[in-house]
């Protein structure tokens, strides 16, 4: 009876493993079209219009939405994770490839070409970079264009986080300007909107098309340097796709020009200030430009929730029975060599150590985006605590206890069975619910990659300042950390030896 | 049955044990004893094979112990610690039949020989199935006891068995215990502190007492030698000062 629970334990941790083929099968269809899109609401209404494109052409298209910045699509698409998504000139001219100063439409063409990429027309608007501040702030500082700036230095600014970093953004527009605020924050778009209209933010970056600028009251500062380049939409797409689904490119080509800047600020509005969805949005926008009239298939809530939960468990169950089953044998290794054992918490530690985000990233070069990197990452994550503490389980078993086992003539493969790991049974246990609390706490951020689960309506709710959509993936996520806690709670109760419960050794 | 050639060992440096023989006769009682650090314990783990000599040999019926036949020779030998050393997530009964099951004994002779080592220790089969954390002191190392003899060793190795408990019951463990080795015909190789304890139990012409300081045998005998002989005035002070609290308290009492 006794022996048998480390089996039993092994074949729990062991069954997501079995699953885990499936998961990754269902990726690699010459039928299906992967659209792409940033997390932002402009970019995934374009992305919504793309795939309904593509599906009212007969073909399936799953709508990866809101994946991250510039950096993850534009990486996604080079290795053909997805196929197609909504871009900006001045974002791949001034950033993306700004090594290869491109000047014009053309020379950008041919840079793309040389990737195997291709780009429709511009879509007709300029969604072009702007600073914005309150309009009754404006008037209180005369303020009227960039430079005005200048004389203010007690102003905050707060960008988002791509505009922080990017070479057309915050850095070359302060050099260009000589702008001397020392205030200046990076942060979530549809956050900042929010910071200015509190006050907490004086000035803040604007995407030309956005709709909050009407709304909040916001002044656009002019550009009086011309500092901002021109950001015309456009669709980028693999070259492959001109022979695998040619009906779908001659359709992307023919949005070249339809779309104007008023149209595309009342779609966003449509989303932002409106609630509709993205879907019904870029359906209506269909209809009214190609007559075309595609059927979105609405998920419930209901359906919502459930597909968010299989996503969240998924990622949960594989990486964490993957990082019990690497864990604990590396954590008897650790004890049993001293040498290799500083190395082995060495590393795991450094791994502890990178901003969770980050590692997200990181796995994207490697593993591409959605389900199988987020695992890796979630997996690599919840490694430490189980090492730590099965390193320090065994450890801590005292030498008159080791030694007796030894005195017995027991083999040392025989002792770690039926002697140190059950006395090390309490720490390992207490390693893995650390490991699962972290694991789950860390999921929703898989979103962002792309895999779904708890974080999606997390994120979406987050860009469309809808409460109740946050909270649909943050109770949730809490319940299952707290499932999870009560579940090894419970595995604890029932694997540990009555001799141990109540007793230190 | 047991012979040390020549084994010294140091600890980082601090010698624990300078090079020194002692024979272990069959069916002998030896009682190592000296003061705290004299090297008495570690001279016992070191036959046990939990610790390896730096210099010298063991050997076991002639064998000399070596990393490959030390498991095998340790089933030939039992051990017992201070506090009885049971494993706290097994039951007495499983403490005691672990290595009986790693063998892979016959479930039969297993039980037969769990009810024979109970009578013998004076434990009652309805603790088979506690655990050690629900025993008290006394009945740990009759249970630890038990465990030792479960494969019917050749040798049995004591280090301060009767160490931890109370004076009371360590009395009526003694008797039984000194009992139970007239039973069994065991080479038994004891650690103590107690002088007294050491004779109760060196107690047969062939048994002897090996009083140990820093690392060295400062004499070898028998109580009657110890006392009216001593080798050195160490050994005289060694007995006064375990004596002396005793005669005190009788000067008195009268």
């Amino acid at each position: 009876m006794r022996y048998t629970r480390p089996v039993l334990v092994a074949l729990i941790a062991l069954m997501p493993l079995v699953c885990m083929p499936a998961v990754v099968a269902a990726v690699e269809d010459k039928t299906v079209i992967n659209v792409g899109s940033k997390s932002f609401t402009e970019s995934v209404v374009l992305g919504e219009i793309i795939r309904q494109l593509a599906q009212a052409e007969g073909l399936q298209s799953p709508h990866q939405a809101q994946l991250g910045g510039t950096r993850v699509l534009w990486n996604a698409l080079l290795a053909g994770e997805i196929d197609v998504y909504a871009e900006y000139t001045g974002t791949l001219m001034q950033e993306t490839l700004v090594a290869e100063k491109l000047t014009g439409l053309d020379d950008l063409e041919q840079a793309l070409r040389a990737r195997d990429l291709r780009m429709t027309a511009p879509l007709g608007f300029n969604n072009t970079y702007a600073l914005g501040v309150k309009d009754d702030l404006a008037q209180q500082r005369d303020l009227h264009a960039i430079s005005d700036l200048r004389q203010h230095p007690d102003l905050k600014l707060g960008f988002s986080s791509e505009f922080m970093d990017r070479a057309d953004g915050w850095p070359g527009l302060q050099r260009r300007y000589q702008l001397p605020q020392q205030d200046v924050r990076g942060l979530d778009h549809d956050l900042a909107y929010r910071g200015v209209a509190s006050g907490s933010l004086h000035v803040i970056d604007l995407y030309a098309t956005d709709a909050e600028i009407e709304y909040y009251g916001l002044n656009v500062l002019q550009d009086d340097l011309n500092y901002f380049p021109a950001y015309h939409a456009i669709i980028v797409y693999r070259a492959e796709l001109e022979s695998r689904a040619p009906q779908v490119v001659r359709a992307l080509q023919q949005l070249g020009g339809k779309i104007d800047a008023a149209n595309m600020i009342n779609m966003n509005a449509k989303v932002k200030l409106q609630g509709d969805s993205e879907a019904k949005v870029a359906r209506e926008f269909l209809a009214a430009t190609f007559n075309i009239d595609t059927a979105i298939q609405s998920e419930s809530v209901w359906q919502r929730f459930f597909r968010h939960s299989r996503e969240h468990l998924l990622l949960v169950l594989i990486s964490l029975s993957a990082a019990i089953v690497v864990s604990v044998p590396l954590g008897i290794w650790a004890a049993r060599q001293p040498r290799v054992g500083q190395l082995i918490l060495g590393v795991v530690g450094i791994i502890q150590t990178i901003p969770s985000l980050a590692l997200f990233v990181f796995m994207i070069p490697l593993l591409g985006i959605g389900g199988p990197p987020a695992v890796v990452a979630l997996f690599l994550y919840s490694l430490l605590p189980i090492v730590r503490n099965t390193y320090a389980g065994l450890n801590d078993i005292p030498l008159h206890m080791r030694e007796s086992a030894e005195a017995l003539g027991l083999p040392s493969a025989e002792r770690l069975r039926v002697i140190e790991l059950p006395l090390a049974t309490r720490s390992i246990l207490a390693g893995i619910k650390t490991s699962a609390v972290i694991n789950v706490g860390t999921a929703p951020l898989a979103a962002l990659i792309g895999a779904g689960g708890y974080g999606q309506p997390i994120l979406t709710g987050i860009r469309l300042d809808d409460t109740g959509l946050i909270l649909q993936g943050a109770i949730p996520a809490a319940v299952l950390a707290l499932a999870v806690q009560g579940l090894f709670e419970g595995l604890e109760r029932y694997l540990l030896p009555r001799g141990l419960v109540g007793n230190a050794i | 049955m047991l012979e040390l050639t020549q084994i010294a060992k140091q600890f980082n440096g601090s010698v624990a044990l300078h090079a020194l023989d002692l024979n272990f006769a069959h069916n002998t009682t030896t009682v190592l004893i000296g003061p705290s650090g004299c090297g008495k314990s570690t001279l016992l783990r070191m036959i046990a094979g939990l610790v390896q000599p730096d210099s010298g040999s063991i050997r076991f019926e002639g064998e000399p112990l070596t990393r490959d036949n030390i498991n095998d020779l340790r089933h030939r030998m039992g051990y017992v610690i201070q506090e009885g050393g049971l494993f706290p997530h097994l039951t007495v009964q499983g403490n005691v039949t672990l290595m009986a099951r790693y063998l892979k004994w016959p479930v039969a002779r297993i039980d037969a020989r769990l009810q024979e080592l109970a009578q013998l220790v004076r434990l009652t089969p309805d603790m088979f199935t506690r655990y050690p954390a629900e025993l008290s002191g006394g009945q740990r190392q009759r249970v630890s006891l038990m465990r030792a003899l479960m494969l019917d060793p050749d040798v049995l190795l004591l280090d301060e068995p009767l160490g931890a408990l109370d004076p009371m019951i360590r009395y009526e463990l003694q008797q039984e215990l000194r009992d139970i080795f007239k039973q069994i015909d065991k080479t038994v190789v004891m650690v103590t502190h107690d002088i007294a304890e050491a004779a109760f139990f060196a107690d047969k012409l062939a048994d002897s007492i090996v009083l140990l300081r820093e690392g060295r045998v400062v004499q070898q005998g028998s109580l009657r030698d110890l006392v009216q002989s001593p080798a050195e005035p160490f050994v005289g002070q060694f007995m006064t000062a375990q004596r002396e609290p005793l005669e005190h308290l009788q000067k008195v009492l009268r």
